[in-house]
């Protein structure tokens, strides 16, 4: 005990050296050093790999999403942000400080800088609202009334002041998390983190939790970091973003950059979520393989970057004189940047002729929008 | 019946309570904090420490199957040693006492142990101690299934208590032996039964109502 007291106290000064303002890297918040995070085999069940050769950054004041599927090591990140779980080799250092060496005393008290909300909320079914969001600033030892002065601050910031004495059992979905958010807060944290916290809600509600912790980060420039293995929530709230795939990090960096320029296969298939990459049914159904007098070739384009997709099929149609028809399209905007597909129809004649298509890819590839024949149409 | 016999009746079933009560008390008091560390003992887990929780669990294992009656005439030295004597109601609680703390302290391991383990790492990322995380957590969420757990152990007792009667325990089932059996005194048999029976219905209730009342999972109003 005694040894690993004069440890932490050791480290204590390590910390506090950190602070000085040479050494500091401002725009950090969170940095992961060499992290990998291995469970042992027990009882039969072989060790798993959780993590490996983690080393990125997320910077202060940001969004930063962290997508993946499930088993990606999600989960495990996160906790090593706020010290539920140790890394098995690397450091995690959290404003400033490597919360993967602290412990005991040292640690409870750096996680009171870290706050928390859950999928499930979480909350304490015998507290009411009030008292739930009161519950972290018990453990700090707040005093009773600096307790009720913030928690009623905390009720209105998250827009439920209304259900002070409420039982989790008589609040919805949205605002249990509402009050989980409150009680993640109370504390003043620098960093939120979120375990996918609106998997359980529905997509308006969803969609209300985001702006919410938009707001938060906005106005109390609370560094959160969102675990979600949903894209919608990446696309809506967060700057940056970091793709984790079967404990690796495949890609990271802004959201605009990394989606309109997948380069992982499980980036690409995040992406296909929101834009789509399946044709509409009835068209899919006539589609085939060879061309018919008077038909159409189909060709789709992707489109990717700030208003890339505006002007293209008058563009097309302009430049080539052709009568280019519009069969589908799905266009949207990540991180400012649109992405998305258009499916054209370009006209064959009555000869067939393939001159027209040809044209077309050579236009298309000249302007480096990606492109691929997919059939033909009566 | 005549007036006397209603006077014992009377003073057995204050009897019965006494040694129920303090039974109860003292079997709570050793048997929650008993029970909290055995659902938060093993790996991995809030005061993680296996070996401990093994050995307890098997000393807990060993008391429960010891048969009541058997139970209180082994620790006759025992109870001497602190009551003074091993006869009447006051000797009667030391029996009572260490039967019912194994037994409440299962009970509060499995109510502590229905506590959703999301709760327990809710107060961990927020900085709570384990001791914090007992007290302001764990106790508090399990209350509706610790009341129940309480009430059960106390209708056990009622039950443990009329047996200590055999041994000169004294108390309800004391005067239901030496009345109702040895002077064949059918009446006071019965009315022995009725009392018990009404007890225990008193207690059953009181315990579902007090849980009930606690239970914020469910909405009521």
């Amino acid at each position: 005990m005694n040894a690993h007291q004069s440890l932490a106290i050791g480290q204590r000064i390590e910390t506090l050296d950190a602070i000085s303002p040479a050494a500091t890297e401002p725009d950090a918040m969170v940095r992961f050093e060499g992290i990998s995070k291995t469970y042992p085999a027990y009882r039969g069940k072989p060790g798993v790999n959780a993590l490996q050769d983690i080393d990125f950054t997320i910077p202060r004041g940001s969004i930063t999403g962290v997508i993946g599927r499930s088993g990606a090591g999600k989960s495990s990140l996160v906790r090593l942000i706020n010290g539920l779980e140790k890394p098995t080799t690397g450091r995690v250092i959290v404003d400033n400080r490597d919360i993967s060496a602290l412990a005991g005393r040292e640690l409870r008290l750096a996680q009171r800088s870290i706050g928390m909300i859950f999928q499930h909320f979480n909350l304490l079914s015998s507290r009411t609202a009030a008292d739930n969001i009161a519950l972290p600033l018990e453990i700090a030892g707040w005093a009773k009334s600096d307790i009720k002065a913030r928690v009623a601050e905390l009720l209105a910031l998250v827009g439920i002041a209304d259900k002070h004495d409420r039982y989790p059992s008589e609040l919805s979905g949205g605002q249990k998390q509402r009050v989980g958010i409150a009680r993640a807060l109370a504390t003043r944290p620098s960093v939120l983190l979120s375990d996918e916290a609106t998997s359980a809600l529905d997509p308006q509600t969803t969609r209300a939790i985001l702006d919410l912790l938009a707001n938060i980060n906005r106005e109390l420039g609370v560094t959160i970091v969102l675990i979600t293995h949903e894209m919608s929530v990446v696309r809506q709230l967060a700057r940056e973003v970091v793709v984790l795939d079967a404990g690796h990090v495949v890609e990271s960096g802004q959201v605009a950059d990394i989606f309109t320029h997948p380069k992982h296969p499980i980036t690409q298939s995040f992406l296909a979520e929101v834009i789509g990459d399946s044709l509409p049914v009835s068209l899919a159904s006539r589609i085939m393989p060879a061309p018919a007098a008077g038909g159409q070739a189909v060709i789709r384009v992707q489109v990717r970057g700030a208003g890339a997709g505006d002007t293209l099929v008058a563009r097309l149609a302009r430049e080539l004189g052709l009568d280019v028809a519009l069969l589908a399209a799905r266009i949207d905007e990540i991180g400012g940047q649109h992405v998305g597909s258009l499916t054209l129809g370009i006209p064959l004649g009555m000869s067939s002729s393939e001159d027209a298509v040809t044209r077309t890819l050579a236009w298309l590839s000249q302007y480096q929008f990606p492109a691929e024949r997919l059939g033909y149409v009566a | 019946m005549s007036p006397e016999l209603i006077n014992l009746i009377i003073q057995a079933t204050f009897e019965s309570l006494y040694m129920v009560g303090i039974a109860a008390l003292l079997g709570t008091a050793f048997g929650l904090p008993l029970g909290v560390f055995l659902a938060t003992s093993r790996k991995g887990e809030l005061f993680a420490a296996p070996v401990v929780n093994r050995l307890l669990g098997i000393v807990v294992n060993a008391t429960r199957s010891t048969p009541f009656i058997i139970l209180v005439v082994a620790i006759i030295p025992f109870t001497r040693l602190v009551a003074g004597t091993s006869i009447g109601s006051t000797a009667a609680i030391v029996p009572l006492t260490i039967a019912s703390t194994p037994f409440i302290a299962r009970l509060v391991e499995a109510a502590i142990r229905e506590v959703d383990g999301g709760l327990i790492e809710t107060a961990s990322s927020f900085g709570a101690s384990p001791m914090q995380i007992v007290l302001k957590v764990l106790i508090p969420e399990a209350l509706p299934g610790l009341l129940l757990a309480l009430t059960l152990a106390v209708v056990s007792l009622l039950g443990y208590s009329a047996m200590v009667g055999a041994v000169g325990g004294g108390g309800l089932g004391d005067l239901g032996i030496r009345y109702g059996y040895q002077r064949f005194m059918p009446e006071m048999m019965l009315a022995v039964v009725v009392v018990l029976i009404a007890l225990v219905q008193l207690v059953q209730s009181a315990g579902d109502y007090l849980a009930r009342r606690v239970n914020r999972r469910l909405r009521h109003r």
